[in-house]
C-alpha cells in the first residue's frame, strides 16, 4: 500500500480550478519528484495535499487514512510536513526558535530532535541564536527544512529547496536531502532542476496544465525522449 | 565666592518642580500609554488590524474594578491599598473574557470570510462606538472616585521643594514595569509566547508548522485586554473615572504603537514613554526654570507668566505631531516594524 495517494485531484484558489487531474502515488521512504513547467501546478498540487486549498474532486489517502481537505494542523500530528517554496522561515525568530516552532505539535521533549537537525545541518549549530532572517539562501532553506523534520514526519514535502541557490549549496541541500530519506523519511518534491533530481528520484511526476502528463520512476522518465525533449530542456 | 553665589543662582526648587512636572508625569503618563499601546502593537502584528476600541476596552476595565471596588469597598484595607487596585485582577479577567468575546463576535467571522483588511478596520470603528455607547450606559457620563479614601502621598526631601508621587501613581509605575519584564519572558521563553511571534512573522508558515492560529489570537487578546484594564483602572485611580476616558487616550496609544514600531511590544513601551514625556514637556511652563534668571537680565526683558510649546487644552495635538514626524521621517518607527 502506497504511504501517499493522491487520485485525480481536481482544486484551485476559488476561481476556476488549475488543478484537473492530478495523480501521485509514493511508497514510504520513496523521494517522488514533481517537475514541470512554470505554471504548471506543482505548488498547487502540494498546498492541496497539505490542506492549503479546497480540494473539489478527488481523494487523498496518507498512510491508510483519507485525509482529503484536512487542516494542516491535523496533517503535522499524522506525520507530513510542508515546506513551501517562499517565505518558508520566521524571519524575526532565532534559527533555535525556528525547529522548536517545528516542533509545536508535540507535548514532549524535543531536545534530541534539534540535535538530530543540527547533525544533519551543521551551520545552523553555530547560528542557532541568530534571527532566521539573517542567514544566506542556503542557510535560510536549512532552517526550513529543519523546521519541518521537527515534527517528525514521514513523508517531509518540499517545494523547490533548491530555488536560488548556488550550484554549491543546491549539491550540499540534494546531499542532506538524500540523507534525510536515507534516515526513513519519504520526500516528495517539487524540483526545477528535473535532470538532477530525477536522477536520483525512485518516482518521478510530470505536470503540464494542471495533470500529469508523464508518470513512471525516476530512471524511466530520464529515458524518455519524449519527457527530454519537452521537459528537460536540451539535450545534455 | 563664586561657588556659593552660583549656588544661590542655581534655581533647586524649580529644578524639583521641573522633574515633578515633567520627568515624574512623564512616566506616570508614559505608562498608561505603554499600557495600552502593547496590546495595539500585539493586535496590529498578529491579527493585522487597527484595533480602535483599545482605549474603550481601557475603559471599560476601569469601569469593572469600579464596580469591584464599589461591591467590596474594604478588601483593600488591610494591605492600605485602594480596593480599586486590589480587585484589579478581576477587572483583567474581565476584560479578557471580553475582548475574546468581541473578537469571536465580531471579528472571527470577518476573519474566516478572509476579508479585505479594510472591512476589519471599519469593523473596529463599529465596535468602538457600540462600546462607547454601553459604557455610557452603564456608567453615566460623570465622573467618578475609583478609591474613595484620600490617595496616600510620597514626599521624597530634595533639598527645598519635595519631589512628589502619589500611591496609585506608584503602583502604576511598579505594575507597568513588572508587567513589562513579565511579558518579555513569555515571549522569548514560553512556547506560546514564541508562537506568538512566529503568527506575527509569518501567519501561513505558522500554520503549516501546525501551530493553532485560534490560540494565538485567542492569548493575544486575553494578554490585549488584561492589559488594557490595568492601564485604565490605574490611571482612572490617578485621575478619576469617566465614561470619556478613552477619548484622550487612543490617539497617543497609537502614536506609541506606530513610533515604537508595530509589532514590537517593547518598541511600544518606549513608544509610550517617548508620547508621555513629550507630552509633560509640550504643555511645562518654562517660565517657571526662567524666572530665577530675571534679576541678571536687563530691565527690559520680561520673562513672560506662561511659556509652553503648547497649551494645557491643546495636548491632543502631541501624539498628532508625532504620528506625522515618525511617518515622514522613520516610517517603521524606532524599532523596525512591519510596513506592510
Ligand atoms: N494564490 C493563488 N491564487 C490564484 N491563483 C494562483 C495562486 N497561486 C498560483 N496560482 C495560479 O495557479 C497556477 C499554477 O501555479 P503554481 O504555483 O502551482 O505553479 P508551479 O507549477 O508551482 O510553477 P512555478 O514553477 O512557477 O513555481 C498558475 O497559473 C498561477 O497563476
Ligand atoms: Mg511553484
Amino acid at each position: 500500500m502506497p504511504l501517499l495517494e493522491m487520485s485525480d485531484i481536481h482544486a484551485g484558489y476559488g476561481g476556476a480550478n488549475i488543478l484537473n487531474g492530478v495523480s501521485i502515488a509514493i511508497e514510504a521512504d520513496e523521494i517522488g519528484v514533481i517537475v514541470g513547467p512554470n505554471g504548471a501546478g506543482k505548488s498547487t498540487s502540494l498546498k492541496a495535499l497539505f490542506g492549503l486549498l479546497k480540494v473539489s474532486e478527488g481523494a487523498i489517502v496518507f498512510d491508510g487514512e483519507t485525509i482529503t481537505n484536512a487542516v494542516p494542523e491535523t496533517l503535522v500530528r499524522k506525520g507530513l510536513s510542508f515546506v513551501p517554496q517562499e517565505y518558508n522561515v520566521f524571519p524575526t525568530l532565532s534559527v533555535e526558535e525556528n525547529l522548536e516552532m517545528g516542533a509545536y505539535v508535540r507535548r514532549d521533549s524535543f531536545r534530541h530532535l534539534i540535535d538530530m537537525v543540527y547533525g544533519f545541518f551543521p551551520p545552523l549549530k553555530e547560528k542557532r541564536r541568530q534571527p532566521a532572517g539573517e542567514l544566506s539562501g542556503g542557510q535560510r532553506q536549512m532552517v526550513a527544512i529543519g523546521r519541518a523534520l521537527m515534527s517528525e514526519p514521514k513523508l517531509l514535502l518540499l517545494d523547490e529547496p533548491t530555488a536560488g541557490l548556488s550550484p554549491r549549496y543546491m549539491g550540499e541541500i540534494f546531499e542532506r536531502i538524500l540523507a534525510v530519506n536515507a534516515s526513513g523519511v519519504g520526500i516528495l518534491m517539487v524540483e526545477q532542476n528535473a535532470r538532477q533530481a530525477l536522477g536520483f528520484a525512485h518516482r518521478g511526476f510530470v505536470l503540464a496544465n494542471g495533470q500529469n502528463r508523464f508518470t513512471g520512476t525516476g530512471a524511466e522518465l530520464l529515458a524518455d525522449p519524449e519527457v527530454a525533449k519537452s521537459f528537460l530542456g536540451g539535450g545534455d | 565666592m563664586p561657588e556659593a553665589g552660583l549656588l544661590s543662582v542655581l534655581p533647586i526648587n524649580e529644578f524639583v518642580f521641573f522633574i515633578n512636572k515633567v520627568v515624574i508625569g512623564g512616566l506616570i503618563i508614559g505608562s498608561v500609554y505603554a499600557l495600552g499601546a502593547i496590546g495595539v502593537t500585539l493586535i496590529l502584528g498578529i491579527l493585522r488590524f487597527a484595533h480602535f476600541p483599545h482605549g474603550d476596552m481601557m475603559t471599560a476595565g476601569a469601569f469593572f474594578a469600579l464596580v469591584c471596588a464599589s461591591l467590596a469597598p474594604h478588601v483593600g484595607d488591610p494591605f492600605g491599598l485602594p480596593s480599586a487596585f486590589v480587585l484589579m485582577p478581576v477587572a483583567m479577567a474581565a476584560t479578557a473574557a471580553m475582548a475574546v468575546w468581541l473578537d469571536k463576535a465580531f471579528y472571527a467571522p470577518l476573519r474566516r470570510a478572509n476579508v479585505k483588511p479594510v472591512v476589519m478596520v471599519m469593523s473596529s470603528v463599529g465596535v468602538m462606538l457600540m462600546l462607547q455607547g454601553l459604557i455610557r450606559l452603564f456608567a453615566g457620563t460623570g465622573t467618578r472616585q475609583l478609591d474613595p479614601g484620600p490617595k496616600d502621598i510620597y514626599r521624597i526631601p530634595a533639598g527645598g521643594r519635595d519631589l512628589i508621587v502619589t500611591q496609585p501613581q506608584l503602583l502604576l509605575f511598579i505594575f507597568t514595569a513588572v508587567a513589562v519584564v513579565a511579558l518579555h519572558f513569555f515571549l522569548t521563553r514560553s512556547r506560546m509566547g514564541k508562537a506568538m511571534r512566529a503568527v506575527a512573522d509569518n501567519a501561513e508558515l505558522a500554520r503549516v508548522s501546525g501551530i493553532s492560529i485560534d490560540h494565538v489570537v485567542r492569548t493575544t487578546w486575553i494578554i490585549a485586554g488584561a492589559l488594557a484594564a490595568a492601564g485604565g483602572t490605574l490611571l482612572a485611580l490617578d485621575v478619576t473615572f469617566k465614561a470619556d476616558l478613552s477619548f484622550n487616550i487612543i490617539l497617543p496609544v497609537f502614536a506609541a504603537a506606530i513610533v515604537g514600531g508595530v509589532g514590537h511590544p517593547y518598541g511600544a513601551v518606549v513608544g509610550g514613554m517617548l508620547v508621555g514625556f513629550t507630552e509633560t514637556l509640550a504643555v511645562f511652563n518654562w517660565s517657571v526654570l526662567l524666572r530665577p534668571l530675571q534679576p541678571y537680565l536687563p530691565e527690559f526683558v520680561e520673562i513672560p507668566s506662561k511659556i509652553a510649546f503648547v497649551p494645557t487644552e491643546y495636548k491632543i495635538v502631541i501624539p498628532f505631531f508625532i504620528l506625522i514626524a515618525v511617518l515622514i521621517w522613520r516610517p517603521t518607527g524606532i524599532f523596525k516594524g512591519r510596513t506592510n
